[in-house]
């Protein structure tokens, strides 16, 4: 509610001693970035020789299970106004956690709201911050947080000059590591504002894993001629057991959905398995994959660019490869 | 409407990355820059169109650099800003250029208020929730879809694998991702027009800020593509399978 005076800000300083990692959970469930989110903050927490605590809000199954990955203890808001996602109430929620408990460092998931949240967090708390960090931060001669900056291009290591951070983590940056055992779940009494942004409803595609989560992604182009062949992707990815994605111009022909769309201007992914099919790798195609770990590249065309970004690449007609992929990733699971 | 659009300047798309030797600073050497494409192509092509939508609306760009963005702050004015800001400091970090946009906003009671999702250059998206915070208005981020009826906005954002529709009355900031609007190309009305638009120059306030970049690095280079043959599909799964581990 009301931010923290500097007189107090001051003595907070002093004794501010702990990590606490806010875990999303969508539908009062938690995704893959919740148990990334909770092992970054063990591990910052023993990089600076303290604990790691989460916090969840709302309603949550099972929420002690953070404990399984590092979380010492985790604190539950519950409130008629965390039900659906604001950003100023979440703010409030969690800053006021923060404060409640002394925390040091808060720890976030960058994914579409917690881009929401970093920034104000970090406004709210009087913090430094560092969002889409891909790394634990490092101690030598101070904080140091590193990120991947330029599309991907580059990584940049930022200092954090301040008492109090806040830091977001990209998704898929670190895996999720299972360290310790469930934990007891307090509840935690702070005062959360009503939602002004008021969330009318929710549209996604049951069923799959969503993109920025994916670990592995099977992804289409132009090559694809027509959306009636889109057929032959799909069979790919659920061999291979990957998300569905497409390029630009498949998104603006209409044949996918634009929430598909990975590049510039689309959605960034960084799965640790990329097969792209029918994509020459324009450079604003490349901007959203090129974290991705692993890199395959079916092209008729051996000049296509995108072969030099690539791990792995196949020269062929995508219609006669694709179907033959299928069937090895079936015989490799059968066996 | 009284409506402000903030925009960054950043690295053309197809720029080559490099810094200096100390690996502390980007070298602009021979790179070509632009206005954030977020900014220019969904979030002031968006805010022009809705001005239209309410006569008497007013279009101001706000950007925090220095003379050398006068360029790119000159072509939002071309796309029919009506006015412009420039604050006159380097824009570090998003904190510091947050810190500035709100000082300027503050007094202007601005109904609402555009950012592009995020920049192409530190890929952040921090500013829209920061100036949102600062001036204590709700932030709805990834906007692709924005309707206002009256002083109620409907918008439709991007959320992990779908769309999330909201309602937020004015005043708000909200940051513009692809689906707001269609790029567009100033035509030569604006660029004549936008000569002699007023351009304003803003000192900034002062502002100690919290983070600073110490050290670029380039992503290790790819040991090179591997080409398997079209015909040796289980070759490839075995690769994938032994040598790159990720199946």
């Amino acid at each position: 509610m009301c931010r923290t005076s500097s007189y107090l800000n001051d003595v907070l300083q002093k004794i501010y001693i702990m990590v606490l990692v806010y875990i999303e959970s969508p539908k009062g469930q938690f995704k893959k970035a919740a148990f990334e989110a909770v092992t970054y903050g063990a591990k910052v927490a023993a990089a600076l020789k303290t604990t790691c605590v989460a916090l969840t809000l709302g309603n949550v199954k099972d929420a002690g299970i953070l404990g399984e990955y590092g979380a010492s203890k985790v604190y539950n808001i519950a409130s008629s106004n965390v039900e659906t996602f604001d950003s100023q109430s979440f703010t409030t929620a969690i800053a006021n956690a923060a404060q409640a408990l002394n925390a040091s460092v808060v720890i976030l998931s960058h994914s579409a709201n917690g881009k929401s949240l970093t920034g104000r967090l970090a406004v709210r708390l009087n913090a430094g911050t560092v969002s889409g960090a891909n790394a634990v931060p490092t101690l030598n001669g101070g904080f140091k947080v590193q990120k991947s900056v330029f599309s991907g291009k580059a990584i940049a290591e930022y200092t954090i000059d301040a008492p109090i951070k806040v830091i977001s983590l990209m998704g898929n940056s670190i895996p999720a590591q299972k360290t310790g055992h469930s934990v007891a779940v307090s509840a935690l009494d702070v005062a959360v504002p009503a939602p002004r942004v008021k969330v009318i409803s929710t549209r996604t595609a049951d069923g799959h894993v969503p993109l920025p989560e994916a670990e592995k992604v099977v992804s289409a182009g132009r090559g694809v001629k027509d959306p009636q062949n889109w057929g032959i992707i799909e069979d790919l990815a659920a061999a291979v057991g990957a998300t569905t994605a497409c390029s630009r111009p498949v998104a603006d022909a209409g044949w996918r959905p634009h929430h598909e769309h990975v590049g510039q201007t689309g959605v960034a992914i960084r799965p640790n398995l990329y097969i792209a099919i029918g994509i020459s790798g324009a450079i604003q195609h490349l901007a959203g994959v090129n974290n991705s770990r692993v890199i395959v590249v079916i092209n008729k065309d051996p000049e296509a660019p995108f072969f030099k970004a690539a791990d792995y690449g196949v020269v062929g007609d995508l219609f006669e490869v694709v179907p033959r992929l299928t069937a090895a990733f079936k015989k490799f699971k059968a066996n | 409407m009284k409506i402000m659009v903030c925009v960054s300047k950043t690295p053309d798309t197809t720029a080559k990355i490099s810094f200096n030797a100390a690996n502390t600073e980007f070298n602009s050497a021979g790179v070509a820059y632009i206005m954030n494409p977020y900014d220019e192509w969904y979030a002031l092509v968006r805010a022009v169109d809705l001005a239209k939508q309410f006569p008497g609306s007013t279009v101001t760009v706000v950007h925090v650099g220095r003379a050398d963005s006068d360029q790119i702050i000159r072509k939002g004015l071309a796309l029919e800003a009506n006015d412009a800001v420039r604050i006159d400091a380097d824009p570090h970090t998003a904190l510091f250029t947050a810190k500035q946009l709100a000082e300027h906003a503050r007094s202007k009671n601005y109904d609402l208020i555009f950012t592009g999702k995020e920049t192409i250059d530190h890929n952040g998206s921090d500013v829209g929730a920061m100036l949102a915070e600062f001036l204590d208005l709700p932030f709805v981020s990834y906007a692709s879809k924005m309707t206002v009826a009256g002083t109620t906005a409907t918008i439709e954002r991007d959320i992990e694998g779908g769309v999330e529709v909201v309602e937020v009355k004015l005043p708000f900031v909200v940051s513009a991702a692809k689906g707001m609007a269609e790029q567009r190309i100033p035509n030569m009305m604006g660029i004549m027009k936008a000569k002699n638009k007023p351009l304003a120059v803003v000192p900034p306030v002062a502002f100690t800020d919290k983070a600073k970049v110490t050290r670029f690095e380039l992503p290790k280079a790819k040991s090179g593509v591997r080409m398997v043959s079209a015909d040796e599909m289980d070759e490839l799964v075995r690769l994938l399978h032994s040598e790159a581990k990720v199946i």
